[in-house]
């Protein structure tokens, strides 16, 4: 097996094992989806109609939540030193934990969607485009959160500033999720553009993401 | 004295000390001459009226924000490739003046706005991209309060701010078009008034008048950075000597 | 200078953009004094940097 496979299935292990990754994001996400209606009353053709963005958000700030444990466990226990030191490249490292990382916090944020669609009562299309959106975007959140993980890894109680980091560069992500999302409810601009727009935009994050995470690495780490 | 002579921080304080009177009396001058022009000379547009005289504060600044982020992105090549020791104090000296320009171009902004639209934020598309530029400065101030190792903190930085430089036309086209889409009638546009030469001319003089305001704003805070990293470091022989 | 019906506008932007350009002249100006004065005062107790011509360090 590969190095680079290896890293990846150790992660995901690693996340399974320990938890706190995926049950606690998908609970987050559960609960910001529950406090909006408390702030907005239930309406439901409110909800119905900026239901789409609440998920959005709701998953947003989910996915922001494991990130500084990205890096941080193996900081502490000297892994991150190792892989640094490997031969393999510390771009592809950092890819492969991004992508562990996803696979056990993003996509299952994106599988929980269409359930917590039904509180907000949205109709089939709406969550199938919510969701579908959410799984286009969700890696982009991951790669570009993967840069202020980097940035903060020596930080203790990280958390916080990754999260002043990374949200404004997440903001177009989010503007063309939406859109394209809203797509379903809102008629007449057509699916097609925003959502191409976001792929083109999770495709840059995978070169920009763990780039910047490496050199960040390197250069904190020295 | 080539540029390499620059990097001596010894020589750059010299330099610096010789250029800054002379810089203080030129952006006194030219704004001597700018904001009598802005305010005496320039007519009322015929559209906005008065008010187009806030422009003449809200435009100069919007162009520092930028062109501070662009300072800031040549010094963060500086520090990462080159590791030139002044990249470090450039970048520093920076963070603070960008964030003070950006917030004053917001609030102008604001100001001009709400006699014209009615609220003090309407979400339009130009202001609300500064805003998440505001946002990024303010980023950027906070990772260098939190890295406490000065080096090690300008190279973290130096790697935002390059992120950030990329993410600006991104952020700035997907701002663009949200806004577009939240506002078909167009009716929001807060477009640059039809600018002809009279008021033109003022606009260009108080641009003048900023950009040096912040070249000599700037040289003075990277001075006084190389005075604070040399007290650092007797502070540090101080410690160590167990003084 | 006619400033019009809103001049309370523009003469509050006037003023924030004076406020803000006076603090940050008053930044760089106390700061200077504040670094030069406890680089005196270190001096002063017989503390100073080995002016090596090999290496300026910052």
């Amino acid at each position: 097996m590969s190095a680079l496979a290896a890293l990846l299935v150790r992660d995901i292990r690693l996340a399974v094992r320990l938890g706190g990754g995926a049950p606690i994001g998908v609970l987050f996400f559960l609960i910001v989806v529950t406090l909006v209606p408390f702030a907005l009353g239930p309406d439901l053709g409110l909800l119905r109609r900026i239901g789409p963005a609440i998920l959005w958000l709701g998953a947003l700030l989910a996915s922001l939540l494991a990130l500084d444990r990205l890096f941080a466990a193996d900081y502490e226990d000297g892994s991150l030193d190792l892989i640094l030191m490997s031969s393999v490249p510390l771009e592809l490292a950092v890819a492969a934990k991004a992508v562990a990382h996803w696979l056990t916090t993003g996509l299952p944020l994106v599988i929980a969607s269409p359930v917590l669609g039904l509180f907000l009562d949205l109709d089939p299309w709406p969550m199938g485009a919510v969701a579908l959106t959410l799984l286009i975007g969700t890696p982009a959140l991951t790669f570009i959160g993967t840069v202020g993980a980097a940035l903060a890894v020596t930080l203790r109680r990280g958390s916080l500033i990754v999260a002043v980091l990374i949200l404004p560069l997440t903001i177009p992500v989010l503007i063309f999720g939406v859109a394209a999302a809203n797509t379903a409810i809102v008629g007449p601009v057509p699916f097609g553009p925003p959502f191409t727009i976001l792929c083109g935009l999770t495709l840059i994050s995978f070169v920009i993401g763990p780039v910047a995470a490496a050199a960040a690495l390197r250069h904190g780490l020295e | 004295m080539g540029f390499a002579d620059l990097a001596n921080p010894s020589r750059f304080l010299s330099l610096a000390e010789r250029a800054l009177p002379w810089l203080v009396v030129a952006t006194a001058a030219v704004f001597a001459i700018g904001l009598y022009q802005a305010l005496l000379v320039a007519p009322d547009d015929y559209q906005q009226g008065a008010t187009v005289k806030i422009m003449f504060i809200h435009v100069p600044n919007a162009w520092l924000a930028m062109l501070c982020w662009t300072v800031m992105s040549i010094a963060a090549l500086g520090t990462l490739v080159w590791r030139h020791p002044l990249a470090d104090v450039a970048a520093k000296a920076a963070a603070p003046l960008g964030t003070a320009f950006t917030f004053l171009c917001l609030v102008t902004g604001s100001l001009w706005g709400r006699p014209m639209w009615g609220a003090y934020w309407v979400w339009d598309g130009r202001l609300t991209s500064v805003l998440v530029l505001f946002l990024m400065y303010l980023a950027v101030l906070a990772l260098w309060r939190t890295i406490e190792d000065p080096s090690r903190a300008a190279r973290a930085v130096a790697i935002l701010t390059l992120v950030g430089a990329i993410n600006l036309p991104i952020i700035k086209f997907s701002v663009d078009w949200w806004a577009t889409l939240h506002q078909p009638a167009s009716v929001f546009r807060m477009g640059a008034p039809t600018i002809h030469p009279a008021i033109l001319v003022p606009l260009l003089i108080m641009g003048v008048a900023f950009m040096l305001l912040f070249v000599t704003l700037h040289l003075a805070a990277m001075r006084n950075e190389i005075l604070r990293r040399r007290v650092r470091t007797l502070l540090l022989m101080q410690a160590q000597a167990g003084a | 200078m006619h400033l019009g019906p809103y001049a309370a506008f523009i003469v509050a932007a006037y003023a924030a953009a004076f406020a803000v350009v006076t603090a940050l002249i008053g930044w760089v100006v106390v700061d200077h004094r504040a670094q030069t004065r406890t680089l005196h005062d270190l001096e002063g107790r017989g503390i100073a940097r080995r002016r090596s011509s090999r290496q300026e360090a910052l």
